[in-house]
């Protein structure tokens, strides 16, 4: 009787059946996918995005060129020069990341003292050539006044887990 | 009328030239397409004489499938060109005798129809005169009745063949796995499961 | 008038000429358009049975997602291998998209609505799908690549095999309609829908939709090109417009596929029933109806089903549908001769 049942379903291609009633089910399920360019996902305040260089809500820039991030960098991505600045404070003259070696570890967001280098939570920063992929001192320094709110609001909402 | 002639002689050139080229050609891949090519034209003049039955079966069978071996088989021979010339003097005599033979044949089996006692007009008194009913309907009601045996003979020459070609090529080889998809089907689950208890560090 | 341009059209060699060249437009048109859109149908169907959204940026609902695909192609530069055989690798696909186009040329759309209404319909159509092969496996030895070797073997042989199952379920309508003209064919099956040759002989029907897939390489028998071991199978080393050619002779050869399925066993430009309001939208419509369902199908089992192994995919050809078709062609014989059901000549 088993076999006969078997042997049934095989000849009513039963389970084809079955596979092609689920799938049909399946078509008007609501879709799981977000419609990218329009709609995002949620990111976490932890995310490692592109790098920004902060300034102080005066303007003054935050990055006091401790070279701790150039130190702890893995990929050595990221390359500063440093002189005394016209006022004695010690700055950099030059402040480069090669996001092209960046493997986005933020390792450099840790070790700064005074949070300058952050990753912010930016990741669309797709670029058409390689050369602008090297980073320099003032865009790390555009890129943080123009994500300086996210990424604020991002380092306050982390800042009692650090 | 002109039209028409004019299509034959279109077709009927092709025909010519790329049969000539199927023996002259030097690549055997461009030869069996050569020969597609002059069954194409050929099936093409079948439907000009208005047996589109013959046309459409010649298309089938032999540009459809014949040839299609045919392509199969030249492509993955890896043929060495030169070897071939070598031997072309050798088996020209053979060769150029047979093509005189079948070429006589033709020539005799031509004189044949248009002479005296077998023409044209008496073969169309055997069967159903063709112009009245489509020619598909002409040629089943002659196969089916007057050339009954001859066509079941020549189904069983097909047969023959076939069985003759499979016993060549059949060789039971030892020790291979085949995949036999009844038995995997058929399997239930108390065949391919055993639940087993593992009692601790003592395996199973 | 009037009566002047009928004769002009039908008496004139150059009226005629322009009248042929025109139903030849009249039909490729539309067809073109379909094959773009089935191409958009296809993702999206796909799509939407993978829970994804499918193309929706080009156009209102990604609705000019084809015509951009197809600028595409056309603006890429042709590649030609240097080590290919320059002459076969372009004239494959040519070969490949005009047989698909060609056949269209029997296929009823709705009573008298065809261009050529011969008298052997059937074996055109089954004749011209069994050159398609030729542009694939021209294609696969004229690019010298091995990927493209194989999957021209692949093809051919699949083709070949399946071609023999579609001939017997092509016969066994014939049985049953007694004409090798397809205008007949539909005409035999008038009536309410149960009536259309699908119910009498569902096993074949199913057996020539299997076939159809087969035939077409389409999943689950798209081992010619399948992705995963053969990069492309025998289009690799086609680019722009010579791949395009291929990708809608592919798509072409589908929608005659399903039009000839609705032909032989979906009552073609027949309404399901046989009353008004159903009879009095054109035939044409149902027509399309009836391709647009079967196509859904090829589409649905694509987003369903996994790829066949090879050794499979012929056993299922020789060893299941050609002994099953050919006991179907038997019994359907001798059912119509002593049951009394034989068509009148």
């Amino acid at each position: 009787m088993a076999s006969l049942d078997r042997t049934a379903r095989a000849f009513l291609l039963s389970e084809l059946v079955a596979g092609f009633v689920l799938t049909l089910k399946y078509m008007f399920k609501p879709k799981v996918t977000v419609n990218y360019p329009y709609e995002k996902g949620p990111l976490s305040p932890r995310f490692r995005g592109e790098h920004a260089l902060r300034r102080y809500p005066n303007g003054e820039e935050r990055c006091i060129a401790c070279k701790l991030c150039e130190a702890i960098c893995p990929a050595q991505a990221i390359t500063i020069e440093a002189e005394p600045r016209d006022d004695g404070s010690r700055r950099t003259t030059r402040y480069d990341i090669d996001m092209t070696k960046c493997i986005y570890c933020g390792f450099c967001q840790e070790a700064c003292p005074v949070d300058a280098i952050v990753e912010g939570p930016n990741f669309e920063f797709s670029t058409e050539t390689r050369e602008e992929l090297m980073y320099n001192k003032d865009k790390l320094l555009a890129n943080g006044d123009r994500w300086e709110s996210l990424i604020a609001a991002n380092l306050h909402s982390d800042a009692a887990y650090r | 009328m002109i039209l028409q002639a004019l299509a034959f002689y279109v077709f009927a050139a092709i025909t010519v030239a790329s049969a000539a080229m199927v023996v002259t050609s030097r690549n055997p891949v461009y030869s069996v397409l050569f020969l597609i090519l002059a069954f194409f034209n050929a099936a093409a003049l079948f439907l000009l004489i208005g047996a589109e039955f013959i046309a459409m079966i010649l298309v089938i069978v032999y540009v459809g499938a014949v040839a299609v071996l045919f392509l199969f088989v030249v492509m993955m021979l890896d043929i060495n060109l030169t070897e071939l010339r070598e031997g072309f003097l050798e088996y020209f005599p053979v060769g150029a005798l047979i093509g005189a033979v079948l070429f006589a044949e033709l020539l005799l089996g031509v004189g044949i129809i248009g002479s005296g006692s077998t023409t044209v007009a008496a073969l169309n008194a055997h069967g159903p005169h063709v112009a009245a009913i489509d020619n598909t309907r002409a040629i089943g009601r002659v196969l089916y009745t007057q050339y009954f045996y001859l066509f079941q003979v020549a189904g069983l020459v097909l047969l023959v063949a076939m069985i003759g070609a499979i016993v060549l090529t059949l060789r039971s080889r030892p020790g291979v796995r085949r995949q036999r998809a009844g038995e995997q089907i058929n399997r239930t689950k108390e065949q391919a499961i055993s639940v087993v208890k593992v009692p601790t560090r003592g395996g199973v | 008038m009037f009566a002047d341009i009928h004769t002009f059209f039908t008496t004139n060699w150059l009226g005629i000429a322009i009248l042929i060249l025109l139903q030849c437009l009249a039909v490729t048109v539309p067809l073109l358009l379909a094959v773009a859109y089935m191409t958009y149908a296809d993702r999206k169907i796909w799509a939407s049975i993978q829970l994804r959204r499918g193309p929706n940026v080009v156009g209102p609902f990604g609705l000019l997602q084809p015509m951009a695909d197809g600028l595409k192609l056309v603006l890429k530069e042709t590649i030609i291998p240097s080590s290919a055989n320059g002459i076969l690798f372009v004239i494959a696909p040519m070969i490949a998209f005009m047989t698909a186009l060609v056949a269209w040329a029997v296929v009823p759309f709705d009573n008298g609505w065809v261009i050529a209404d011969i008298n052997v319909g059937i074996l055109y159509l089954f004749a011209i799908s069994s050159l398609g092969v030729y542009g694939i496996i021209i294609a696969g030895w004229a690019s010298n690549s091995k990927y493209a070797f194989l999957g021209a073997l692949r093809s051919a042989a699949q083709m070949v095999s399946y071609e023999v199952s579609i001939g017997f379920v092509l016969v066994t309508v014939l049985l049953c309609v007694g004409s090798l003209n397809l205008s007949k064919v539909v005409l035999a099956q008038s009536g309410w829908f149960w009536n259309w040759f699908w119910l009498p002989l569902l096993p074949m029907f199913v057996i020539f939709f299997i076939s159809a897939l087969a035939e077409t390489n389409r999943t689950p028998f798209d081992l010619p090109m399948s992705e995963a071991e053969l990069v492309a199978g025998f289009h690799t080393e086609y680019s722009a417009m010579t791949f395009g050619l291929f990708f809608l002779g592919e798509y072409a050869n589908m929608i005659l596929l399903s039009a000839l399925g609705a032909v032989l066993f979906l009552g073609g430009w027949h309404s399901p029933i046989p009353y008004a309001p159903f009879t009095l939208v054109p035939g044409v419509i149902w027509f399309a109806l009836k391709i647009a369902f079967l196509l859904f199908i090829f589409s649905w089992t694509k987003g369903t089903l996994p790829r066949y192994r090879y050794d499979q995919l012929m056993r299922l050809g020789w060893k299941v549908f050609l002994p099953v078709s050919l006991a179907w062609v038997v019994l359907t014989a001798a059912v119509l001769q002593f049951g009394g059901w034989l068509p009148k000549p």
